[in-house]
């Protein structure tokens, strides 16, 4: 039995953010952090493990950099981890990227036990569709905005957090799993998971590792492959400054006189 | 000598800081006001493998390094002097002496337990008499050849994580012996000794002035009876032991002070660019600024010498036959001093707000004085340097 | 069911909007969104379709979707379809696509609608927009439209005033960035769109009345269907409704010096303004309330009467999600946080202090009334 765990490398957008003239991010000048939602997945794949004893794999698309946060989950508990990675990808959209996670995922192999966790949504792009969107590629069940797992014989017992309450759903393995913060604290990185961490398996799968999966074609991913393109993408418009009040009556008297109170 | 840290070694200090920021810091005020143990950020950091850091996972260690320990002191102090010194004397006073010194089956009984958190260490030398004069010691042992233990009788006062401790390394007199001269001085050992050994208990609780929180009691033993095989160490080199110790110790002193030091200069470089005074944040005033540099010159210098000592003590665990009492002492000595002098000249810089319990500066002052004090007064690492220069 | 080929877009007609019931009741982002999608067919002139999945919907619920701008209503009914699954409903939605080829769907980007709609995508092999915030079809409306909301020199672009593609507008980057994506090889163009933002439109009786409603048969099995739904449950303390609300107080960081007191002071205010308690990311974050309360980029977007900003730094994620709010003010104890800059109203102090004072001073005035 596998928990397989998806996560992504992304700027810190709680700190500064920069963004250079012609209106794109400048990513080289960010901190990059791993996403938060990935960490409440990564957790509940190793609130899995302690139960059951299954193996911790995680996987991130994105550059070689990416590596030291890979170290990060495994530090954390993870057994073992693949970084997808290759210029080929590279431009990739949200459909184009789940085709090569989800080739990346056949490639280490999904079992009748499995389960794939991803966390809701990246900080970076706020999409919330690569989970759902690779689940349809390896046509497993989804639950999304998962916020309590329990496991059952060959199910789990999912809450699914809806905005006025939630649902209780039965979904049997292989699924796939999108996880939101509410579902657990994640762990610490441990002393000794530290010190081991650079000594477990990182696999990098690239193009010639995936091509002969049936999801990857040159009109299915990157750039070419994407369905969607960034038309424009600018700043708004910064707001003039609006009027300073000394004291709280006089804000009182002014909003008063224009009858908002 | 080579300072750059390994990847595992910049995995380790984020995850300090992460862990620091998010569970100690909030508990700092609260602890230090109530005078309260944070058994519940021991529990944390047991779980993370933060109390057996350096020890090998044979027995149940992180199987980290001595500089990785140094670390956890250091970001621990940054934010709370008391979380830091718990850290500390657990490690570097009661399992390090254990692991150095004990018997295969001292090692499996006990490191196992203490490196996993389960239990917590402490050491005790320090008398009501006996504190820098270690020849002062009072407490004593007597072999009971009928039961094959040892019988404790005496106090020790001052000791760290007392309250809370399940095993203390402690030096009581066992016979007389006669030195070179031919005068006659007192045969010192050490012995492991249980919370719940017969005899033993845990006295008065000390109101201190900074890290309040830190547990300091009195240790009582009265016709306290242990089994023979609890001498920690050969029979009468219990005063060695503790210097060695000790050496390890102020390594741990040392990190925590200069954790304090940096902690106080964090706050302070955050407080002056948003304090205003005369139309300006106080950033810009030359005084702050020259303040500022000073004080970080020292907190460097400070910080290469606590560094330098662990590395020197990483090479007496990977084997070599070398000491590092004066690394240590000399670590200990500039950190401690570095880390009341940067308090006190932060907290001016705060100015009357700095005064106040608004703020964590003068907690940080309160919490500096003591690394000037203990396991080895500033004095006594001055009369540890100065007796290898002039040998 | 007909040929489907997503490439070849001169196939597809029409505007959708998948209309969300929950319990049999439409929800209120399928009014927004018709009334959103109404403008969009106009431009093109086209149908605007609403597509109604669910198990016994009352026939004036689906004749209503007509009132706010549907021209006909696609009415799939399935005991399968009275509650949400991911399986149920993307089989049937993705089925109905292939039949009828709309060009555009929109989806309110709710927890059922972000689970349904990338599902859809990824099986219709199209492109997803993820929570637009705006859409155009014309290019000159478009134009206007970064006039008014963007820092772009308009200029030094070039425009082809002959496009026909939807251009979706969206935040980024936690709103430090806008982004308008298109989808011009493939169709339907899809988008989720973020409840909240499109205004609903007047409802027109006679629009109404004239509606068809289509009730398109249902090729669903329960093997379809890989979950089973074992409990539905209401939040049994009430989830603040921030959308509706016609006046927001919010908090932020600046109450973390004693967060009760920060929010039962917000509740107070709010409670004198006939108001609800909002938060700051930091805030939600920080465990200090729960996050129905977060107002921002990955919270709720308001358009209230009245906004408050209590101890607010102002960082832009937080500004996305309230800077349209008719009147803001801020009280915050640094005079230069970013929050000043969008406020109408700025109170430079502690906000311990001041909104004891605004309260009193609310009182007195409503007192004098």
């Amino acid at each position: 039995m596998k928990a397989i765990v998806c996560v992504k490398q992304v700027p810190d957008t709680s700190g500064k953010v920069a963004v250079k003239p012609d209106g794109t991010l400048d990513r080289a000048s960010m901190a990059t952090i791993t996403n938060p939602d990935d960490l409440s997945a990564l957790e509940a794949a190793l609130e899995l493990k302690e139960q059951t004893g299954c193996e911790v794999v995680v996987v991130s698309m994105g550059p070689f950099t990416a590596e030291g946060m890979l170290r990060e989950c495994i530090a954390r508990g993870a057994d073992r981890a693949v970084l997808i990675s290759g210029r080929e990808f590279g431009g990739s959209d949200t459909f184009a990227t789940s085709q090569i996670i989800a080739a990346g995922i056949n490639k280490i192999g999904v079992g009748p036990e499995d389960v794939v966790f991803c966390g809701r949504q990246a900080i970076d792009g706020d999409t919330a569709q690569v989970g759902p969107q690779i689940a349809e590629k390896l046509h497993l069940p989804q639950v999304t905005y998962v916020a309590g797992i329990k496991k059952e014989g060959d199910s789990l017992i999912c809450k699914r957090m809806l905005e006025d309450g939630y649902m209780t759903l039965k979904v049997k393995t292989p699924c796939l799993l999108t996880c939101i913060k509410e579902l657990n604290t994640p762990r610490y990185m441990s002393v000794s998971g530290i010190f081991e961490c650079y000594s477990k398996p990182l696999e990098i799968f690239d193009y010639p590792a995936l091509k002969d999966d049936p999801l990857i074609e040159t009109d299915t991913i990157g750039l070419k492959g994407s369905p969607t393109n960034v038309f424009k993408s600018f700043t708004p418009p910064q707001k003039g400054a609006g009027t300073m009040v000394e004291s709280a009556s006089a804000l009182v008297g002014i909003l008063n006189d224009k009858h908002l109170i | 000598m080579d300072f750059t840290l390994s990847k595992e070694q910049e995995l380790v200090q984020k995850m300090y800081r992460e862990f620091a920021e998010n569970e100690v810091k909030p508990l700092a005020q609260e602890v230090d006001e109530e005078e309260r143990f944070p058994e519940e950020t021991v529990k944390k950091m047991a779980k993370l493998g933060m109390m057996g850091i350096y020890f090998p996972k044979e027995y149940g260690g992180a199987g980290a390094d001595v500089l990785s320990y140094v670390m956890a002191v250091e970001e621990l102090s940054k934010v709370c002097g008391t979380t830091g010194v718990i850290v500390s004397a657990h490690t570097s006073l009661c399992a390090a002496p254990i692991f150095e010194n004990g018997t295969p089956a001292q090692k499996e009984k006990y490191l196992p337990k203490l490196c996993s958190g389960e239990w917590l260490g402490a050491f005790g030398l320090t008398e009501p008499g006996a504190g820098t004069d270690a020849q002062g010691q009072q407490t004593v042992a007597v072999l009971d050849e009928a039961t094959d233990e040892w019988v404790l009788n005496g106090s020790k006062i001052f000791i760290t994580n007392a309250g809370y401790a399940n095993v203390f390394i402690i030096i009581a007199v066992t016979g007389t012996v006669l030195d070179r001269r031919g005068r006659k001085q007192k045969e010192i050992s050490a012995f492991i000794v249980e919370r719940t050994d017969p005899g033993f208990s845990v006295g008065k609780h000390e109101k201190k002035m900074g890290i309040r929180g830190s547990s300091t009691c009195e240790l009582i033993f009265e016709d306290c009876r242990i089994p023979k095989d609890r001498m920690l160490g050969a029979k009468g080199k219990g005063f060695a032991l503790a210097m060695k110790t000790l050496d390890g110790g102020r390594i741990g002193i040392a990190s925590q002070a200069l954790g304090i030091a940096e902690g106080a200069l964090d706050e302070t470089v955050a407080y002056v660019k948003e304090r205003k005074q005369f139309g300006r944040s106080i950033s810009a005033f030359q005084n702050t600024q020259f303040e500022l540099a000073e004080m970080k010159a020292r907190v460097d210098a400070a910080k290469y010498l606590v560094y330098k000592a662990a590395l020197k003590k990483q090479e007496a665990m990977d084997g070599a036959k070398i000491r590092y009492s004066v690394e240590a002492a000399e670590a200990k000595l500039i950190a401690s001093r570095t880390a009341s002098d940067v308090t006190r000249r932060c907290l001016q810089l705060f100015g009357g707000y700095g005064y106040t319990r608004d703020y964590p500066i003068e907690r940080m002052m309160r919490d500096a004085k003591i690394t000037e004090i203990y396991e080895g007064t500033s004095e006594v690492q001055m009369m540890v340097i100065s007796g290898d220069l002039l040998k | 069911m007909s040929e489907y080929n997503f490439t070849d877009t001169a196939a597809f007609h029409g505007v959708w909007v998948f209309c969300e019931q929950r319990d049999g009741v439409i929800q209120s982002i399928s009014y927004q969104l018709l009334s959103e999608g109404r403008k969009l067919a106009n431009d093109i002139g086209v149908e605007l379709c609403g597509v109604v999945l669910g198990s016994g919907v009352e026939e004036n619920y689906l004749k209503a979707l007509g009132g706010y701008g549907a021209d006909r209503v696609y009415y799939l009914d399935s005991p399968l379809l009275k509650d949400y699954t991911t399986d149920g409903y993307a089989k049937v939605l993705c089925d109905l696509v292939k039949d009828k080829k709309p060009e555009i769907v929109l989806i309110g980007a709710t927890n059922i609608g972000r689970d349904l709609g990338p599902r859809c995508a990824a099986r219709l092999h199209t492109g997803l927009t993820a929570d637009a915030t705006h859409l155009d079809i014309d290019t000159g409306k478009y134009v206007e439209f970064l006039k008014e909301s963007s820092s772009l020199d308009l200029s030094k672009q070039k425009f082809d005033y002959e496009d026909r593609n939807l251009k979706m507008t969206r935040p980024a980057f936690g709103g430090h960035l806008m982004a308008t994506i298109i989808c011009p090889r493939f169709r339907p163009q899809m988008s989720t769109v973020r409840p909240g933002v499109m205004q609903t439109q007047e409802y027109d009786e006679a629009a109404a009345a004239k509606v068809v409603v289509e009730n398109v048969p249902v090729e669903l099995t329960a093997d379809d269907i890989g979950v089973e739904i074992l409990e539905i449950k209401k939040s049994a303390a009430k989830m603040v409704d921030l959308i509706g609300a016609d006046v927001i107080v919010s908090v932020g960081r600046g109450i973390s010096s004693d967060p009760e007191k920060g929010i039962a002071l917000a509740e107070e205010l709010a409670g004198v303004l006939g108001g609800v308690v909002g938060a700051s990311r930091a805030v939600v974050d920080a465990g200090m309330i729960s996050s129905d309360h977060q107002v921002g980029q990955t919270g709720k977007t308001v358009h209230p009467r009245i906004y408050v900003a209590l101890g607010i730094s102002g960082a832009i994620q937080h500004v996305a999600g309230m800077q349209d709010s008719e009147t803001i003010i801020a009280v915050n104890k640094n005079e230069t946080a970013p929050i000043f800059g969008v406020a109408n109203y700025g109170i430079v102090g502690d906000l311990f202090k001041v909104v004891p004072q605004l309260i009193a001073e609310i009182k007195a005035v409503q007192a004098a009334k």
